[in-house]
């Protein structure tokens, strides 16, 4: 469903991607790992295009995002992405929040976008928040409310860039259970993150990247078990 | 004679010559007719400044890395610089003579001082915009808005709260910049003053009257601002 090729992205003339090459089938959970500054973050940002690559290859579905005449507004909508930082609009209700794209974007009715949004907020538990504004929830609340604001468009996958790492431990679990419901459910998803345990249990495959490249990846049993890049095994041992 | 009586005859003679500069042919109308100028010279020119401003900063911030807006951002560079590099009183003497020939004192002062706080406008617009963080347009981009939708439906409604207060400072700013208008045969408030003393030869108290007319307004305005400002960071604590 998400084929790229030979991805490169330079900032100021460090190139960050040198070269990156994956495939993401339908219903994968591909959870991408590796050290800070490795380039994990600007790689997704590059999937939707909120980064802009030098060069390389990205088809979503067959359309080609780099192509200019692409319009990646509308092929923005298929993919939600999901912010370390939470990024809920604060000036809005968490419904506002919820269904302000839907009904600019897609042109749907107030009341179905507003059945819909609710109907999501009940299954993370926080239907009865939906009058609040933002700045009113803890941050698993927020990060919650921000997954189900990614799927109020219906993406067809679903991006994270470490939703949990701006989060009191205790609330980690709230979000991961989350995310892992919805990999259940068939969600196509790219997680950047720190988690292994997540990553392990919940993965269908694990890529890890260092330094701008692709330097393994494996499903999580072979990759977490038997890992064969010597700078993997450093990593590992570091985190785990 | 007495301190007291020396005090009370001072009073009276101050008194009796406030009455011959301002109600002997009720020259006092000419200073309300210049108040009255010299606000609707803010007015419409804080109007004309705000609208040019938000124009210019909308065009500025959607455009930003896109080729095809390239050159209308080149030219709301060209006007910023332009007008931010020629004094104030200048670009009114080129309004008058040279642009809007023959057209009332009032107009040329409203258009001049609204396309000079229009420039202004622009940079206190685009800062407040700027101020909004930038993970706001990134999650409306990643939603499917367009750059234009996420400006217009995320960022602004919060740069509002940016850009309200120094809108009310750039209007204090304004109010006193009016007074050049005088150099267009504008009877504002300060060439009411001038006249007076012209037609009086009482250099005191007219120019007494204008200075604290306008430090009332400004005062006025500061703790109406300051009042408004409150509100707004009330209701961000929601
Ligand atoms: N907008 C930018 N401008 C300049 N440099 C950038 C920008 N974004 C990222 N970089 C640089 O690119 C490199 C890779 O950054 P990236 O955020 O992709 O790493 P990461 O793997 O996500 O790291 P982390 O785990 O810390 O989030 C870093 O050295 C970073 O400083
Ligand atoms: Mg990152």
């Amino acid at each position: 469903m998400i084929s790229v090729k030979n991805l490169r992205k330079s900032f100021h003339g460090t190139e960050v991607l040198k070269g990156i090459s994956a495939e993401i089938q339908r219903g994968d959970v591909v959870c991408i790992i590796g050290p800070s500054g490795s380039g994990k973050s600007t790689f997704l940002r590059c999937l939707n295009r909120l980064e802009t690559p030098d060069s390389g290859e990205i088809l979503l579905d067959g359309v080609d995002l780099m192509d200019r005449h692409t319009d990646l507004d509308r092929q923005r909508r298929k993919m939600g992405m999901v912010f370390q930082q939470f990024n809920l609009f604060p000036h809005m209700t968490i419904l506002k929040n919820l269904t302000v794209s839907p009904m600019m974007l897609k042109k749907i009715p107030q009341k179905e976008a507003e059945a819909k949004a609710i109907q999501l907020l009940e299954r993370v538990g926080l239907a009865d928040r939906a009058g609040d504004y933002p700045a009113q929830l803890s941050g698993g609340q927020k990060q919650r409310v921000a997954i189900v604001r990614a799927l109020c468009m219906e993406p067809e996958v679903m991006l994270f860039d470490e939703p949990t790492s701006a989060l009191d431990p205790e609330m980690v679990g709230e979000v991961l259970e989350v995310m892992k419901e919805l990999a259940h459910e068939g969600m196509t998803m790219v997680v950047v993150t720190h988690e292994m345990g997540f990553a392990r249990e919940v993965g269908s495959r694990v890529v890890f990247m260092d330094q701008g490249k692709i330097l393994e990846q494996n499903t999580p049993e072979a990759l977490f078990s038997n890992p064969q890049h010597p700078r993997l095994q450093d990593f590992l041992s570091k985190v785990l | 004679m007495t301190l007291f009586d020396s005090i009370a005859q001072f009073f009276a003679d101050w008194g009796a010559k406030l009455a011959s500069t301002f109600l002997e042919k009720q020259r006092y109308l000419m200073l309300v007719d210049g108040l009255r100028n010299t606000l609707i010279i803010t007015l419409g020119a804080l109007v004309i400044g705000v609208i040019i401003g938000a124009f210019i900063a909308i065009i500025k911030y959607c455009g930003e890395g896109s080729r095809v807006m390239k050159p209308l951002c080149l030219l709301c560079d060209l006007y910023t610089t332009v007008i931010r590099g020629i004094p104030v009183v200048v670009v009114l003497l080129i309004f008058y003579f040279l642009i809007l020939r023959s057209s009332d004192g009032v107009v040329v002062g409203i258009v001049t001082f609204g396309i000079n706080s229009g420039a202004y406008m622009a940079e206190l617009i685009r800062g407040g915009i700027n101020a909004v963080d930038g993970g706001q347009m990134e999650a409306g981009r990643s939603l499917g808005m367009s750059r234009f939708q996420a400006t217009v439906h995320v960022v602004l409604p919060q740069a509002m709260k940016n850009i309200l207060p120094a809108i009310g400072n750039e209007m204090i700013a304004l109010l006193k910049e009016t007074a050049v208008a005088g150099y267009v045969a504008v009877q504002d408030l300060t060439r009411a003053g001038n006249l007076i003393r012209n037609n009086t030869y009482d250099a005191f108290n007219p120019l007494m009257v204008v200075a604290l007319t306008y430090l009332f307004l400004v005062i006025l305005l500061t703790w109406a601002l300051g009042k408004f400002e409150r509100r707004l960071a009330k209701s961000d604590k929601r």
